[in-house]
């Protein structure tokens, strides 16, 4: 993986030596808190209902076991002994003190970790495919280029005070794991006719009160102009983003408004100067970046299908483990593994000091040292050796992180929500736990299948119910809380908005109400015909009169 | 308030017309836009030079034919999260040629100077008490810069390259 150099580094001691300062003035009263805002956003650093909640970036999902122990450090040291991890590959700490801060970004630094730009209206953490680098259907290593953005964006002297915030994503993969099409940017590594690899990109996607899916901008960009090319759709959001309304100001809202074709028109008279200039990004850099990500030394083994399937045939818990939470690795005798943080009843993405310790050993002895974190708020090994599966499966089943439901109904994608956010009008966590305990029995949940349930606790859609086969969107009705239940999202390379089901239901009607669409479709499912594919045959009719009675189709 | 200006404490020679109702007779001046369109030949007239102030909605490009005509272009920060200021600074150093003061105004914090000084202003209206120190602080939060931008500092990729 990346590993700073001298400039690297001394840019983000310089970084947490300037927020120290800036810590300091605030606390002795020379900046006001509305001047400190945006100082402290664009570290991480926000406040929540109860307490600063610093979040931490994991740029494109890669992370190694040297830092997820720092993240326990953090955890035990300056916070409850937990940390969360989100939607945007980020890991946040909910009971941080805003004196204790500059310490904190300091201990990260050290590892090479930092808040910058985890907030703020700037470019965020660039987020990618987590099994980049490692996964068989991968076309490229999406990460070079995303550590090259990730530069690139660091304090950008144009770009820090944009509009809205600005989210990046890639994948070097045609199945899209990075749900590329709701960022502000998304990139999709492929080929053109010449058999080259470059960029699609696309622009304009994003979830929140008024989701878009993105729309292509570029069909094809070469990897070279990436830089100038971003730079071009950042200033004309930069000049052209609406300053009035923080509710209007994301890109989408103007890509919308004047149309794809115009904003198209825009980059490209503005990228005509740059093209050619400084921005193009030297075939020596690339190298130099993309020599971090070399593979790692495996060893030469051979794919162990035989000897796992006697395993497996006499283990049925390992079978589905490996079922469902192994992938295939493009080196063969290698596994990814994905460890769930899923269990039934806990909150999703949440990890205890210990537990984090006890993933960055199991990543230290059986997968090289490396953990990735997914969008989906689960971690992942990379580089597992076949051979070593059922003994690092019996590891993780004694931590809780073996629940076998990557991709099925109880890997529940869930924000903060209002036992902690500041912005939520709803309590997500307990519907997401109260979803995952009535969903428990293996067998069902492997019938059932394929199956995403996202909930946000507010519209702001942290957690991505737009896309979710089922969202669930908490909302605020005269002091109450009530959920909105949407069908037919998704986030893949065939991304699409869900469809609002009816009314509101109270948080007790939840989980019933999963159980009722779940039930109508195993009835007119066709074959092993997922979910989503059900719901986009025969629409939201049949769901409809499953939550809400007959009656409702004539409502 | 107090003008910094290539690192220097300075009183500009400009009076800032750009709020007034009359454009005074002689001497350096600043207009807004608005002026400028209006009174465009008589001030070229003048033989004084010349400055102009543009909000933070007006875009460069409105007067992309005119900045040799300018001693002084001010862009306004009306609010210190209206960013697009940044965009205008370097568009005018960068793509049309202005060489000119590039004069950051309005609500200029300290830092935001790091930001401006690197889209290519290089005089900055600031509220402080210290002027100069508070300026000279600001700048020296950083030595390393990932981005080439219009005041040519070599980046960490340029630096690299260099070994």
């Amino acid at each position: 993986m990346y590993r700073y150099d001298e400039f690297d580094s001394r840019f983000v001691n310089e970084r947490v030596a300037q927020f120290r300062r800036q810590v300091k003035r605030r606390l002795g009263g020379e900046l006001t808190e509305d001047q400190f805002r945006p100082l402290r956003l664009m570290n991480g650093l926000y406040l929540q209902l109860h307490a600063y909640m610093l979040r931490v970036n994991v740029p494109y999902g890669t992370l190694s076991s040297k830092q997820m122990r720092k993240f326990a450090y953090i955890a035990r040291t300056y916070d409850k002994n937990f940390g969360h991890f989100t939607t945007r590959q980020n890991i946040q700490y909910n009971w941080i003190k805003l004196e204790e801060t500059p310490d904190i970004l300091q201990h990260l630094a050290d590892v090479e970790v930092t808040g910058i730009q985890s907030s703020g209206n700037c470019v965020r953490n660039i987020t990618a495919d987590q099994y980049a680098g490692r996964a068989k259907d991968e076309l490229a290593d999406p990460r070079v280029y995303c550590e090259l953005l990730r530069q690139y964006s660091f304090l950008h002297p144009e770009f820090s005070y944009l509009p809205r915030k600005f989210k990046i994503a890639v994948t070097g993969s045609p199945n899209d794991r990075a749900a590329v099409a709701v960022h502000d940017i998304g990139l999709r590594m492929h080929k053109n006719e010449q058999g080259e690899i470059g960029f699609e990109v696309l622009v304009g996607g994003g979830l929140g009160r008024t989701p878009y899916i993105g729309q292509t901008i570029r069909k094809w960009l070469a990897p070279e102009h990436l830089l100038s090319y971003v730079e071009s759709i950042l200033r004309i959001y930069n000049m052209q983003g609406r300053r009035d309304n923080i509710h209007k100001a994301r890109i989408k809202i103007i890509v919308n408004q004047m149309g794809i074709d115009k904003y198209r028109e825009l980059v490209d008279q503005d990228w005509e100067f740059t093209k050619n200039g400084v921005l193009k990004v030297p075939d020596d850099e690339v190298a130099r970046i993309d020599s971090y990500f070399a593979p790692p030394q495996y060893e030469k083994l051979a794919d162990q299908t035989d000897a796992l399937a006697k395993i497996r045939s006499g283990d049925r818990a390992f079978d589905r483990w490996v079922r469902g939470n192994v992938i295939e690795h493009k080196v063969p005798g290698y596994a990814i593994v994905n460890v769930s943080l899923k269990a039934p009843g806990k909150v999703p993405g949440d990890i205890t000091a210990d537990k984090m310790d006890a993933v960055a050993d199991l990543a230290d002895r059986y997968s090289l040292g490396e953990i990735r974190v997914t969008h989906r708020q689960n971690l992942v090994l990379v580089d597992v050796k076949q051979s070593e599966l059922y003994e690092l499966w019996h590891k993780l089943a004694e931590l809780e992180l073996a629940t076998p439901n990557l991709g099925l109904l109880s890997d529940i994608i869930c924000c903060p929500g209002l036992d902690y956010c500041a912005l939520a009008n709803a309590r997500s966590i307990p519907i997401a736990q109260d979803i995952s305990r009535a969903f428990t029995d293996l067998d069902e949940l492997q019938k059932i299948g394929q199956f995403t349930i996202n909930i946000s606790g507010c519209m702001n859609a942290c957690g991505h119910h737009h896309v979710g086969h089922i969202g669930i969107l908490g909302v605020d009705k005269r002091g109450e809380e009530f959920f909105q239940l949407t069908l037919g999202g998704s986030s893949d390379q065939h991304a699409s908005l869900g469809d609002r089901l009816g009314p509101g239901l109270p948080q007790a009607e939840v989980p019933a109400a999963i159980r009722k669409i779940v039930d109508a479709y195993l009835v007119i499912r066709q074959q092993n015909e997922r979910f989503l594919d059900t719901y986009r045959r025969v629409g939201i009719e049949p769901f409809k009169a499953a939550v809400y009675g007959e009656e409702s189709r004539a409502a | 308030m107090a003008l910094v200006k290539n690192g220097e404490l300075v009183t500009s020679s400009f009076v800032d017309a750009s709020g007034a109702e009359a454009i005074p007779a002689t001497g350096p001046v600043i207009v807004n836009l608005d002026q400028w369109k209006a009174h465009r030949d008589e001030l070229l007239k003048r033989g004084t030079p010349l400055g102009i102030r543009l909000h933070s909605d007006q875009a460069p490009e409105l007067i992309a034919g005119d900045v040799q005509h300018f001693a002084v272009v001010a862009l306004e920060f009306p609010k210190f999260r209206d960013g697009r200021s940044y965009s205008y600074a370097r568009l005018l150093r960068e793509r049309y040629g202005f060489k000119g003061e590039l004069r950051a105004v309005g609500e200029v914090l300290l830092e935001q100077l790091f930001f401006m000084l690197r889209t290519g202003f290089d005089a900055f209206e600031i509220v402080s008490a210290d002027p100069l120190k508070d300026y000279r602080t600001a700048l020296a939060d950083f030595s390393v810069w990932y981005q080439p931008t219009a005041d040519g500092r070599p980046t960490a990729m340029q630096l690299r390259r260099k070994h």
